[in-house]
């Protein structure tokens, strides 16, 4: 069988989305309306953990934030790979399963590659 | 109502990928992005391409956006080291821009209504199907995806670590 749809069964994943904005909106809306508003200077300040906010939050970053997210973003698509492969898993067979074991082996020597490297680690 | 949607979403994208360029304060430009992202979902939603719109949601406006912002926290954002565009550096960035669009209404206009491959009734986007085409026709690019992957993992390593000592 075939699995077929068409574009209005996402109605309910669109209302879900209303919903969850509507929620935040609202939220947002009545607390501004409902809360008293006491502005002092010291109150209006950024709150940082209590501790007085110092310097300027535009600095540059160090590049080991950046190395995490694209190892992130690498393994990410990995695991989206893996979706069409799971819900195909019974038709595809032995066959599906070797060439998703050839795909995770090479992605794995990558992985490895990594850790020996000490690329997660944070020094 | 599909008509509609559609008239909305591209309204939508095209109004908020125009934000990300006019937008002076890059943080906004990024933000727009991800609304032109979502926008684009919906329309794989439309064409009935679940899976792309999924991935396009998970990578795009999840992975790829965090890559964004990182590059702009890299930046030193502060308003009096903005760099300073020359007026030819603007003038070829427009001649650019155009030819491409030259180029891509070129390539547009002749492409028939039937070809557009998004029409209900069209289920080769759904995961299973994909899943089937992917795994049995286009194995052999599949495989050799993972070594891109894996080209990508070891250029970054280099790139962005110090060896250790």
């Amino acid at each position: 069988m075939n699995p077929s749809s068409i574009p209005s069964d996402y109605l309910p994943i669109f209302i879900q989305f209303l919903v969850a904005a509507g929620f935040v909106v609202a939220v947002m809306v009545a607390t501004h309306w409902l809360g008293p508003k006491r502005k002092s200077k010291l109150k209006l300040e950024t709150f940082e953990c209590g501790i007085e906010p110092q310097g300027n939050a535009r600095i540059p970053f160090s590049i080991k934030y950046f190395l995490v997210a694209i190892l992130f973003v690498l393994f990410d698509v990995e695991v989206i790979f893996m979706y069409p492969w799971a819900v195909n898993f019974k038709v595809l067979g032995e066959s599906g399963l070797i060439e998703m074991l050839i795909f995770m082996a090479l992605l794995l020597t990558g992985f490895f590659y990594i850790i020996k490297k000490g690329a997660l680690k944070w020094e | 109502m599909v008509q509609y949607t559609f008239y909305f979403l591209s309204f939508l994208a095209i109004l908020s990928a125009l934000m990300v360029v006019v937008s002076k304060n890059p943080v906004h430009s990024v933000l727009y992005l991800i609304i032109t992202f979502f926008a684009i979902a919906g329309h794989y939603v439309l064409m009935n391409a679940q899976f792309l719109a999924a991935v396009h949601i998970i990578v795009y406006a999840g992975a790829i956006m965090v890559l964004f912002l990182y590059v702009i926290m890299m930046l030193n954002l502060n308003a009096d080291v903005e760099p300073h565009k020359s007026k030819w550096l603007k003038f070829a960035a427009t001649i650019t821009g155009g030819l491409l669009m030259i180029v891509l209404i070129g390539a547009l206009r002749n492409v028939s209504e039937n070809a557009a491959a998004g029409l209900p009734g069209n289920d080769i986007g759904l995961v299973k199907n994909l899943g089937r085409v992917l795994f049995n026709d286009y194995a052999l690019p599949f495989e050799v995806s993972s070594i891109l992957f894996l080209s990508a993992m070891v250029g970054a390593v280099m790139l962005g670590k110090k060896e250790i000592k």
